[in-house]
């Protein structure tokens, strides 16, 4: 599954491990993420993310 | 000692004249810094952040003059970063059961820094809040990534205080704490610089801050932040100045920044300056040799400039090191909405230049096809190729 990059602070986010703090369980693909869904580190939103390659 | 601020809020900082790097080396002081600390003595007594870790002594020595360290209820940690949290150690060592209030990802950096030393933490979220006396309380804002994803402001209601760490900063030393009472040239000449090299990277969360922190309404009179002057006269001078830098902010302004070996693609930068001035003349034109310049303050003039010229001779198939880190620094602070063009004399094969326009469009440049390339040292031939770039440098945007 792709994993996609915070933009602003360089986080992974990996399909793989989910975001277990946030309440996501691994194997949640990043389309999959609530709306409201925001990078563990920083606090970016969603669309803020890029694919990474 | 402590310098009063406002009722029982005081001042018991470190006003640093001796430094001249700060983050490592990594940012030059030319006028020395603070790291500041604040005590508030009402019902609680409440320490907001201490210094960096070379004067904790003093720190502690000093604090311990104003007051029983017994006495402290709490400290709050606006930033886990050493020279707000450089001093803690050595303050836990005497009052370690003292309550600690900081973000989460605050508890992480201090541990990650000083180990687990089964410190009192306690996690605060952004509207979280405390009181400490009749008409005192503290509220929480976190700041992420306004620098680091552990900061946050504090604001203290009856004082009105807005205790912001590194955010309105500047590393300044002023010993009458007061923006009113600093140089004016120095102090907005170091705050933008702070802002360049500390925030602006992370612009995009900034407005969303400004306007966050703005609809809570807070009767802000004085902005204390952890470096520098505290900002009692006016202070939304300041936060509007954030505003307005945040904004894809230019001048009227080109930079041209170049290294050379033997000279010649020093003749390109000023030939380029030349007709910049001639073709346009209210154009503010600043010519830097890269290794000769002070990182950050070249950082500040590409900041404040609606273009960036990049020169380098090709050596070894590549641009020079200097300029490369230069390139790589220019990307890290996520600079918007500028022209740049690549320029730059070679003696065979001349990569230089096309490295310089890869980079400049990776760092976020809109970056001019048109270039100065001078197979060895500028001719005249060579430098008819100036007024093409210049041109296509000052046409303005449909």
């Amino acid at each position: 599954m792709e994993k996609f990059a915070c933009e602003p602070c360089g986080y992974v986010y990996d399909p793989a491990k989910g975001d277990p703090d946030s309440g996501i369980a691994p194997g949640t693909p990043f389309a999959a993420l609530p709306d409201d869904w925001c990078c563990p580190i920083c606090g970016a939103s969603k669309d803020m993310f890029k694919k990474v390659d | 000692m402590k310098k009063v601020l406002k009722n029982n809020v005081s001042w018991v900082g470190y006003m640093d004249w001796e430094i001249k790097k700060f983050h490592g080396d990594d940012f030059t002081i030319n006028h020395g810094s603070s790291q500041n600390a604040y005590l508030l003595e009402y019902d609680k007594t409440v320490l907001i952040d201490t210094v960096w870790t070379p004067h904790r002594f003093d720190f502690v020595e000093n604090l311990k003059k104003e007051i029983d360290l017994k006495k402290i209820d709490l400290i709050i940690m606006n930033h886990g970063e050493a020279d707000h949290s450089g001093a803690l150690p050595a303050l836990m060592a005497e009052i370690p059961e003292t309550p600690i209030y900081c973000t989460a990802a605050a508890v992480k950096s201090l541990e990650g820094q000083y180990g687990q030393n089964g410190w009192n933490f306690h996690v605060v979220k952004t509207g979280d809040s405390i009181e400490i006396g009749p008409g005192r309380t503290l509220t929480f804002v976190e700041m992420k990534m306004l620098h680091w994803p552990d900061s946050m402001a504090t604001f203290l209601s009856g004082d009105n205080i807005l205790f912001s760490n590194d955010a309105f900063g500047q590393h300044y030393a002023v010993a009458e704490l007061y923006n009113d009472l600093a140089d004016q040239c120095v102090l907005y000449q170091e705050a933008v610089k702070y802002f360049v090299n500390i925030v602006h990277p992370f612009c995009i969360f900034l407005s969303k801050k400004l306007a966050e922190i703005a609809a809570l309404n807070l009767p802000i009179e004085m902005i204390a932040p952890s470096h520098g002057v505290i900002w009692r006269d006016n202070p939304a001078q300041i936060v509007e100045k954030y505003a307005l830098w945040a904004n894809a902010y230019q001048e009227d302004q080109i930079t041209i920044a170049y290294d050379t070996m033997w000279e010649g693609t020093a003749k390109i930068a000023h030939a380029l300056a030349a007709a910049i001035k001639e073709a346009s003349p209210q154009t503010v034109v600043k010519i830097f040799h890269i290794a000769k310049t002070d990182k950050n303050d070249l950082m500040t003039e590409i900041f404040k400039s609606k273009a960036l010229l990049v020169g380098s001779p090709t050596a070894c198939n590549d641009m020079l090191s200097s300029v490369a880190g230069m390139l790589s620094f220019t990307k890290s602070l996520r600079f918007r909405n500028k022209k740049a063009a690549a320029f730059g004399c070679y003696g065979w094969s001349g990569e230089a230049v096309k490295n310089i326009q890869s980079a400049l469009k990776d760092a976020g440049f809109n970056v001019l096809e048109e270039t100065v390339k001078s197979f060895w040292n500028p001719t005249e031939e060579t430098l008819n190729q100036v007024p093409a770039l210049v041109e296509a440098l000052l046409k303005e945007d449909k």
